[in-house]
Order: C-alpha cells, then sequence, then structure tokens
C-alpha cells in the first residue's frame, strides 16, 4: 500500500493512521486525513493523505504550503490552483470575494478597483484601520498574501468601463460582478457577456439592510450568468449594507465560482 | 412570447426596447437573454420580437 506522508508517498504495512502518528510522529499535535482533521483513528488505504502538523511553530515557507494544502481536499485543491478568477470591485462583496477565494487557494486573481480604504468600508469591508489611505487593490493585495502566500494577484488601480473590461479579464474562466450601482452592475455584465464567450459571470443583487438570510440565493440566469442576492434589498437611505447579509451574499458569491470551476 | 418564464402579450412587430419599457425596466439596469443569447444594448431599438421568443430580463438592484 502506498500513502503520502507531509507530501512525500512512501510504501507502508502500518495498519492504521494512529500507528502511523505514535511510530514516528508522537510529537505532532494536529492529524490531517484526506483534507479532513481526524481526532478518532482510521484504517490506512492505498493512496491515502497524511499531515502531520504542530502547533504554536512557525513553519518555514515550503511547510507552509504543504500544511495549507493539506486542509483542502485533493481533487478540488488542483482546479483551485489552475484557475484564474476575475474580482471587479473591491467593496463588501469584492474584498470579502477575494479572502475566499484566496483561502480557497484560487491560483491566480485579477482584482480591479479605483478607490482607496475610508473608514465608513469598515461595517463590512475585508479592511482595517491601518488600510484607510491605501488603494483598495494593494491593501487587498497584502491581505491575500497575508492569507494565502502561494497564489498569484494581478491589480488593476483603475475604474472599469466597457472599454476596458475585456482586456482586463479577458483570461478568467470566472468574473465576479461586485460592484455597488445598478448600472455599473449591468455594464460589467454585458459587456463580458458580450465580448467573453467562454467566461462565466457571477454578479450580486440585493443584500442589503437585515431581512431574512434565507432570501439570499444563488441563481442560474443567463447560460454563463449567476445572480446571487435577494434581486429585491437595494442599498439606500435608511437600508444600508451591513456586515453579516453582505457576507452572506459574498459566501453565496464565492462557493458559485467554486461549483463553476469544478463542473 | 415569454419574459421570464411568464406569458405576455406582445403586438406584432414590436420592438424589444418597447417590450422591455412596457413592462417596467430601466435598459440602464438590465441585461437581456433572447432564446439563450446576450443582446448587446446597442441592438434593443432594432431587435424585433417574436410570439415563440423566449426572454430572461436580469434587473439589477444597488449595493455590493
Amino acid at each position: 500500500m502506498f500513502i503520502t506522508v507531509n507530501g512525500s508517498e512512501q510504501k507502508t504495512d502500518i495498519k492504521t493512521v494512529m500507528q502511523l502518528h505514535d511510530l514516528s510522529f508522537s510529537d505532532y499535535d494536529v492529524t490531517i486525513l484526506n483534507g479532513y482533521q481526524i481526532s478518532e483513528d482510521f484504517e490506512l488505504k492505498n493512496g491515502d493523505q497524511i499531515y502531520f502538523g504542530k502547533k504554536n511553530v512557525f513553519p518555514n515557507s515550503k511547510e507552509l504550503e504543504m500544511l495549507m494544502a493539506a486542509r483542502h481536499t485533493p481533487f478540488i485543491q488542483d482546479r483551485m490552483r489552475n484557475a484564474t478568477v476575475g474580482i471587479a470591485g473591491l467593496g463588501g462583496l469584492g474584498s470579502n470575494i477575494a479572502a475566499m477565494l484566496s483561502r480557497m487557494g484560487v491560483g491566480h486573481l485579477i482584482i480591479a478597483d479605483f478607490d482607496t480604504v475610508e473608514p465608513t468600508n469598515l461595517n463590512r469591508q475585508n479592511y482595517y484601520v491601518d488600510n484607510i489611505g491605501e488603494r483598495k487593490t494593494d491593501a487587498t493585495a497584502d491581505i491575500l498574501h497575508n492569507i494565502n502566500p502561494f497564489i498569484t494577484i494581478t491589480k488593476h488601480f483603475i475604474r472599469i468601463t466597457a472599454d476596458n473590461a475585456a482586456d482586463i479579464f479577458g483570461e478568467c474562466s470566472v468574473v465576479c460582478e461586485a460592484f455597488d450601482s445598478p448600472s455599473e452592475k449591468a455594464m460589467l455584465v454585458n459587456t463580458i457577456l458580450e465580448k467573453c464567450p467562454y467566461t462565466v459571470v457571477v454578479a450580486g443583487s440585493g443584500m442589503a439592510g437585515t431581512d431574512d438570510s434565507n432570501l439570499i440565493r444563488t441563481e442560474k440566469k443567463f447560460k454563463n450568468l449567476y445572480v446571487c442576492g435577494d434581486n429585491t434589498n437595494s442599498a439606500k437611505p435608511g437600508m444600508g449594507l451591513m456586515a453579516p447579509r453582505v457576507n452572506i451574499c459574498a459566501g453565496h458569491m464565492a462557493n458559485a465560482v467554486v461549483r463553476i470551476l469544478m463542473d | 412570447m415569454k419574459i421570464n418564464g411568464q406569458n405576455i402579450q406582445i403586438v406584432s412587430g414590436a420592438k424589444l426596447a418597447d417590450i422591455l419599457f412596457s413592462n417596467g425596466y430601466d435598459k440602464t439596469k438590465i441585461c437581456v437573454e433572447l432564446n439563450g443569447n446576450i443582446i448587446p444594448k446597442k441592438n434593443y431599438e432594432s431587435v424585433i420580437v417574436k410570439d415563440e421568443d423566449s426572454m430572461e430580463v436580469v434587473n439589477f438592484v444597488g449595493g455590493g
């Protein structure tokens, strides 16, 4: 039987994961079997991937990459690593989608925004007080690389228009529409669907206020368009954008991206 | 014709732009797929819809 232990394949006659732990990795605290952290014992099977890790020890770069990959379900990780995904707008939706996709290990993220971080963003956007005044593209890239140093990020500090959208996002298999205004949303979605026939768009529509979480859903609307949101609750005076529903919608969008990449 | 799965009555020779307007859509905030094909905004005035057409309209609301 062949198994992979901390990244190296080996032949073994050992019967269970915990026997392997006790024999060679007894001072390791974390055991991950095929992407899932276990505390009880499992019988070893041919092809198993096992990682043993230590808590409170800062890993070197190679160990870090291996340990992060350990938590990814193996066949999903290959798809993520080879994908290029665009994020248009780095506000409440985009900054949070970017963080989730970097945690997923999406290999190349193309991020675009023309704005800088300001204090009123912090109620829902994935920034910190330290980021105030920075370009959102720079702040997001720093945060993403602090989450996952092993992904490539391409930054565009520019306002996306019908003239530049296809050039910026043309190589993406999926583009997330994460703008604020409905006419900008429509502009981006129309432009990508018209000019990039092999690109799928995931858009957000309706996530303001504190209405029922379960009204937010993911729907396939067109051949190459998914829309996430409640389709109703527009941001306006008296109904602002707040972290929980914006994050729920961002989670829908990020998972839609993952499902499209797995398809 | 059908809009988002619902049957609506149209006059023969109607333009896509007129159908969108009469059904309350603001053309700056929508995307339109007609019989599975995305319709560029610049063609809304020239496309003539027919009884057998099936159209999907996505109407965006603000926030993101």
